[in-house]
């Protein structure tokens, strides 16, 4: 034992251990993080509740005159005062209203007559369908793209691919759709028009997962699947070119700090083949970081679609979100409302976190 | 002493001068970025359309004209007439004066707003500093379009509150901004001097923290313009923001919409429209970012 003890020691680093971290403390530090990691999305779930809540109760001038009609007498005015809980203090009913949504009630539509809860729950899939689809062609185009533009820093097709995604940030979704239906579907007739499917094929497979392009495919249904594709490849791909554009720019940005690197340099030296050097060595560094941008664009996809899905007439949650706002039927707005931004800050604190378990210097 | 001289003055007599100065410097690093050129070149025209928009249309915007419905742009009407028989360039250029009333409004409600809360937030740290932030994260992680959208909903329709819908929007991002700049002035040797001459803290906040952080946060508005110029029309287009007859770009393609399949020109024209003062303010905020930001300059 005596003996073994130096050459051990001997074959440690000698200069800069690191500060032993004990396992109780690791784990002790792991549950702190993930615990404030907890506390920070409930806040902010609260947060989204404080301002829907705000929209709804608050800011309407009457929210019972929007129920009854300006006809309705005062006794049916005071009933239906009493029956809403809008004689009650606003914090009770702030308290009454975080309960409510817990158990997934989120009130009566007015122009649906159910439940705003199932109603959201009938269409999500359609939006998930659409959104997936456009961050996948998102994803595809733009990383490509953005490394390109980064390996020939200062070329035309550096400019271009600048211009291009700067014009994501520039065109207006729901104008892109118009041309897009215009060109695509009246002039060229290369995909389906407006909706999901055509009327000929609606309800023809069961819904299993709601979302139809899966579904056909479960039902063995290659009519009703590429009868769908040929519905959603024009909605999803201007959805995915304002994700491009985003995932493009920040690809660039990335990887230009990464080729300016000694080691890209080093790798260069060593002889090693230039797709080697782009896409394992300086490439690898960034799928990390990589993965919040999609992320957040995923979820900035979900809203996004809000103006698409109007214009496609997309059965989808921003459709629905729309035909509520014209019937004025402001628990659909609010559920909806709540819906895409509890996508939206879940998806946000997904990727961050997710960053977080990915980055090794956050590991230490 | 030339202009020229008096303005590169190394050591500047006043702060008139430095200010100056420095208002020089930027200019010139920004007229060396060809993109923040055209940029800025766009947002003139938008600024020039919108002062001489009697001047420039060559009819009436509201003037209905039923023999001439749905005419495609032709030399008489550059970009063809609506389902009204109005002209549509006539339109479009009254427009301007909507979108950059919208624009300069939401900016003068929303960029101060959030320097103040980002300033103080800063400044004075501990509580309130967590407060406010918490506040701020809160509005921060929001989807920006769709809280803009319940806002306008709730509020109701018209341009007044498609402004204030969209500038509870965007206050926070000058918040974070504002707050992590005055971090960085806050222990500065000229703050604390100025407190041992008995300023105030509303004063030290006004008058030395403000200023320094207008820079950064005009770059993010810049930036940010293009998407509230979206947000806006995306507004109009839904029947939200202005209301017809006013001709305010998103409403007019939302009337388009009807006659996209044939008469495409109603609701393209005034799409090429946003998407060119987009782009403008997209460049112009590039260039700016390069030129102004402190940060960049001492990077270089």
């Amino acid at each position: 034992m005596g003996a073994a003890a130096p050459s051990k020691r001997l074959r440690r680093p000698v200069t800069a251990t690191p500060r032993p971290v004990t396992a109780p403390a690791r784990l002790l530090r792991h549950t702190r993080s993930a615990a404030g990691f907890v506390v920070v999305t409930a806040l902010t779930f609260l947060g989204l509740l404080a301002i829907t809540f705000f929209i709804g109760r608050v800011i309407p001038i009457d929210p019972v005159l929007a129920v009854v009609g300006d006809r309705a007498t005062p006794a049916q005015y005071e009933a239906a005062r009493v029956a809403m809980g809008l004689d009650r203090p606003l914090a009770v009913q702030f308290v009454d209203y975080v309960g409510d949504v817990l158990r997934g009630d989120l009130g009566m539509s007015v122009s649906t007559n159910g439940p705003v809860a199932r109603d959201l729950a009938r269409v999500f899939p359609a939006t998930l369908e659409m959104a997936t689809i456009g961050i996948v062609i998102g994803v595809l185009l733009g990383v490509p793209m953005g490394v390109l533009a980064a390996t020939r820093q200062g070329s035309w097709a550096d400019q271009f691919i600048r211009v291009f995604a700067l014009l994501g940030y520039s065109v207006p979704a729901f104008w892109l759709g118009l041309v897009g239906l215009a060109a695509f579907y009246a002039r060229l007739g290369w995909v389906a028009g407006p909706g999901r499917i055509d009327v000929f094929y609606d309800g023809l497979v069961d819904q299993v997962t709601g979302l139809l392009l899966v579904d056909s495919l479960i039902g063995g249904e290659p009519d009703v699947f590429f009868n769908a594709l040929s519905h959603i490849i024009l909605p999803a791909t201007i959805l995915g070119f304002f994700s491009l554009a985003y995932i493009a720019r920040m690809t660039r940005s990335f990887m230009l700090d990464q080729l300016s690197q000694e080691y890209v340099t080093t790798a260069r030296v060593k002889g090693l083949p230039e797709w080697r050097v782009i896409w394992v060595h300086a490439f690898g560094p960034i799928r990390v970081p990589l993965i919040t941008v999609i992320g957040l664009s995923y979820a900035g996809l979900l809203e996004g679609s809000v103006m698409i899905e109007t214009v496609f007439s997309w059965p989808g949650i921003g459709n629905y979100l729309t035909t509520a706002l014209f019937n004025a039927d402001m628990n659909a707005v609010l559920g909806a409302t709540l819906v895409i931004g509890a996508v939206f800050i879940l998806i946000n604190k997904v990727s961050d976190v997710l960053y977080r378990i990915l980055d090794p210097r956050s590991r230490a | 002493m030339s202009a020229r001289d008096w303005l590169l003055d190394e050591s500047p007599t006043s702060r008139w001068q430095a200010g100056a100065g420095r208002a020089y410097a930027a200019a010139r690093l920004l007229l060396r970025n060809p993109l923040a050129v055209v940029g800025g070149g766009i947002i003139l025209l938008l600024v020039l359309t919108a002062a001489l928009a009697p001047l420039i249309a060559p009819e009436s915007p509201l003037g209905q004209n039923l023999s001439n419905r749905l005419l495609p742009p032709s030399s008489a009407h550059w970009m063809g007439t609506d389902e009204l028989g109005r002209d549509i360039f006539s339109r479009v250029v009254f427009g301007a004066r909507i979108t950059l009333m919208i624009v300069v409004l939401v900016a003068v409600i929303s960029a101060p707003l959030g320097m103040i809360v980002g300033a103080v937030s800063g400044y004075f740290g501990g509580w309130t500093d967590r407060v406010l932030m918490g506040l701020t994260d809160i509005f921060l992680s929001m989807p920006k379009l769709i809280l803009a959208l319940a806002f306008a909903a709730a509020l109701g329709p018209g341009i007044e509150n498609a402004v204030i819908a969209i500038a509870i929007t965007t206050w926070p991002a000058y918040a974070r901004i504002s707050r992590a700049e005055t971090m960085t002035w806050r222990n500065s040797e000229f703050v604390a001097a100025t407190r041992l001459l008995g300023a105030s803290h509303a004063r030290i906040i006004g008058r030395h923290i403000l200023p320094l952080c207008a820079s950064s946060t005009i770059i993010r508005v810049t930036l940010d313009m293009a998407g509230i110029i979206l947000t806006a029309a995306g507004l109009g287009f839904l029947g939200l923001g202005a209301q017809p007859p006013l001709p305010e770009w998103g409403a007019m393609i939302s009337r388009g919409r009807t006659f996209i399949l044939d008469q495409w020109w109603v609701a393209t024209m005034p799409g090429l429209a946003i998407i060119l003062v987009s782009l403008g303010f997209c460049f112009l905020g590039d260039g700016l970012r390069d030129a102004l930001d402190p940060k960049g300059q001492a990077k270089s």
